[in-house]
């Protein structure tokens, strides 16, 4: 017998036995009632299903009213696809860019994707300024006071870069606000000139 | 109709839209009468998924009401009360015919790495969600299907993802008899697998999260030990000194790609969005894990690149399985188990909101705040 100090790691076997199925089976609702490994939903991986409901070979195609932009790993646009948010504006313009340039396998796909969609929202949040529902930085704040913001994050290590999310989404707001009293500023010394 | 809309990181708002209109002959269009918040959205209302565009309605998981139906729809008509998997699939592909449901090549044409989910921004096949009063449901003779008279619809909308992520996980593990598992993450998803895990066999489960009502919730609805890792230096080195010094036997990762714990991967991920996410409950699995184990991946990641230790799982032998849940593939067993009592997906739902606060729902889940679990979304047409 070697040394019980030595871990279960170094030798042949666990050294600690499991509980037996008796006490499992006790202890916990449904133990081991899944317990063929060939006998789960996922197993194998790849398999035939009876009936999958389509009594098609290939569905009919859905009909594209505008030409939608798909992945240049696709042989074509795929008979079904969502119809929500055509491509518009300059954001648009670059998610464009993005399918008809990059494969997936491309970072720049990607980038040009996550591009789009900040371009998309500054396009948003300017028009909504001239609306009657301007947007604001972060929305479901009043819950922090409601849903006790401080009491639930109470010694919580995630807490403390919380700290960060005011400057991580309001930061670019107060950019842009910036930016924008510069511009009018020196756009207003120029025509004073 | 009302709906969720997405305005830009951290931003939604409820809005009139127009209803949802049949597109294709099978498609149906559903009356929402119970949806949920994932913690999938949360990735895109952190604005971490590529092509999210404004105006865009979340929301992959619901049930509800048949309102309407295509011209070749055979399978269900006006009126019927449907539970809908996240997956949007064709059921005729490649991939469909062999049962792999979240991977169909014919319902996305923005990406082939991935099939066609609800709400799940255009990389996912630009359709709108759930978080609505309605919804267009493609494929309605495929994916949909009655709920049971004895389900309770509050069981039924959380195994239309959560909870069959969950038993998914658990199966990626391929766990044997006897095994010590591991589950990162006690969110909806983990406590789920957690539950799972006992039910293939499993000798020992532990959990690890830092959130004590979640972790509570996991002693008290999935029996499992628990690991609180802001009360250790190194969770990694506890996971192996609580198992001998081998590692767990199998690792399921209820994580994703925002995961807590470390604060490189942290700014570098979520916070300035230089790598994808943060992958430290991945690299926590690779190094918990014992040398030829399984590590089950179903926390969710996006197609930008992430910091991940792959040298480590290839020097320790290890077996790596993940996918989006084929969410219907589960359900006939699944269905036995909430029947029996052995899965009780329900215990874990903690909010209730009305569609119209929906943004307060979304901050509540997000920053977890108010011991919030699982919050579910209450539609007015309801
Ligand atoms: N594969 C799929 O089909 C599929 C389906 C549904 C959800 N998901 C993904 O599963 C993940 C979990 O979903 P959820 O709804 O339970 O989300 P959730 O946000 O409610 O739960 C995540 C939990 O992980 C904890 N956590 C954070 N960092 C951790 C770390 N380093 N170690 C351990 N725990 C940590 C959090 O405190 C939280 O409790 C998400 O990434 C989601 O996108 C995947
Ligand atoms: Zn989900
Ligand atoms: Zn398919």
């Amino acid at each position: 017998m070697t040394d019980p100090a030595i871990p279960s790691a170094y030798v042949r076997d666990k050294r600690t036995p499991t509980p037996s199925r008796d006490e499992l089976r006790a202890r916990i609702p449904g133990w081991g009632v899944d317990l063929n490994p060939a006998d789960r939903p996922s197993y194998p991986k790849l398999q035939y299903p009876a009936d999958t409901g389509a009594h098609w070979d290939f569905p009919e195609r859905q009909p594209e009213k505008w030409p939608r932009e798909r992945s240049i790993e696709h042989a074509f646009v795929t008979p079904v696809f969502g119809t929500a948010q055509p491509p518009k504006g300059l954001s648009g313009v670059v998610r464009k860019f993005a399918y008809a340039r990059f494969s997936e396998g491309r970072l720049a796909h990607w980038l040009l994707l996550v591009a789009g969609d900040r371009i998309d929202a500054a396009e948003h949040h300017l028009r909504s300024f001239a609306s009657a529902r301007p947007d604001v930085p972060a929305t479901g704040l009043r819950t922090e006071l409601t849903r006790g913001g401080l009491r639930s994050r109470r010694g919580r290590s995630d807490a403390r870069h919380h700290v960060l999310d005011p400057v991580v989404v309001a930061g670019p707001w107060l950019a842009a606000a910036g930016a924008a009293v510069l511009g009018v500023r020196k756009a207003a010394r120029a025509l004073g000139r | 109709m009302r709906a969720m809309v997405y305005r830009g990181p951290y931003k939604i708002r409820v809005e009139d839209k127009p209803m949802p209109v049949v597109e294709h002959p099978n498609d149906a269009i559903v009356r929402v009468t119970l949806a949920a918040i994932c913690g999938s959205d949360l990735h895109l209302y952190h604005g971490m998924m590529p092509d999210t565009r404004v105006g865009h309605t979340f929301g992959h998981e619901f049930i509800g009401v048949v309102e309407q139906v295509g011209s070749s729809v055979q399978n269900l008509q006006v009126g019927d009360r449907v539970m809908v998997p996240f997956n949007i699939f064709c059921g005729s592909c490649w991939f469909c015919a062999r049962g792999l449901y979240s991977n169909c090549h014919n319902v996305n044409p923005n990406a082939t790495a991935v099939g066609g989910i609800y709400g799940y921004s255009h990389t996912t096949g630009g359709y709108d969600g759930g978080q609505s009063e309605y919804v267009r449901v493609p494929f309605a003779d495929v994916g949909p299907v009655k709920i049971p008279d004895w389900m309770h619809d509050e069981d039924a909308v959380l195994l239309t993802d959560a909870a069959a992520t969950g038993y998914f996980g658990a199966q990626l593990g391929e766990i044997a008899e006897g095994d010590t598992v591991v589950v990162l993450g006690a969110g909806p998803v983990g406590l789920v697998a957690a539950q799972s895990a006992w039910l293939m066999g499993a000798g020992r489960v532990i959990v690890v999260d830092h959130l004590q009502e979640r972790l509570e919730k996991a002693r008290t609805m999935a029996y499992a030990e628990t690991l609180d890792y802001d009360e250790h230096d190194d969770v990694v080195v506890e996971l192996k000194k609580q198992t001998d010094y081998l590692g767990a036997d199998v690792v399921i990762e209820a994580v994703g790609a925002e995961a807590d714990g470390n604060v490189t991967q942290q700014l570098a991920g979520p916070k300035l969005k230089l790598q994808g996410g943060s992958a430290t409950a991945l690299n926590w699995a690779i190094d918990g894990v014992r040398k030829g184990g399984t590590v089950s991946v179903v926390g969710a990641y996006g197609p930008i690149p992430n910091a991940v230790k792959f040298g480590d799982a290839l020097n320790k032998g290890l077996t790596l399985r993940m996918n989006q849940t084929p969410v219907k593939r589960q359900w006939p067993r699944m269905f036995e188990h909430v029947r029996n009592g052995h899965l009780t997906p329900r215990q874990m739902i903690t909010h209730r909101f009305p569609l119209e606060e929906i943004p307060e729902a979304y901050h509540v889940f997000s920053s977890k705040l108010d011991g919030c679990i699982k919050p579910l979304i209450l539609p007015s047409a309801a």
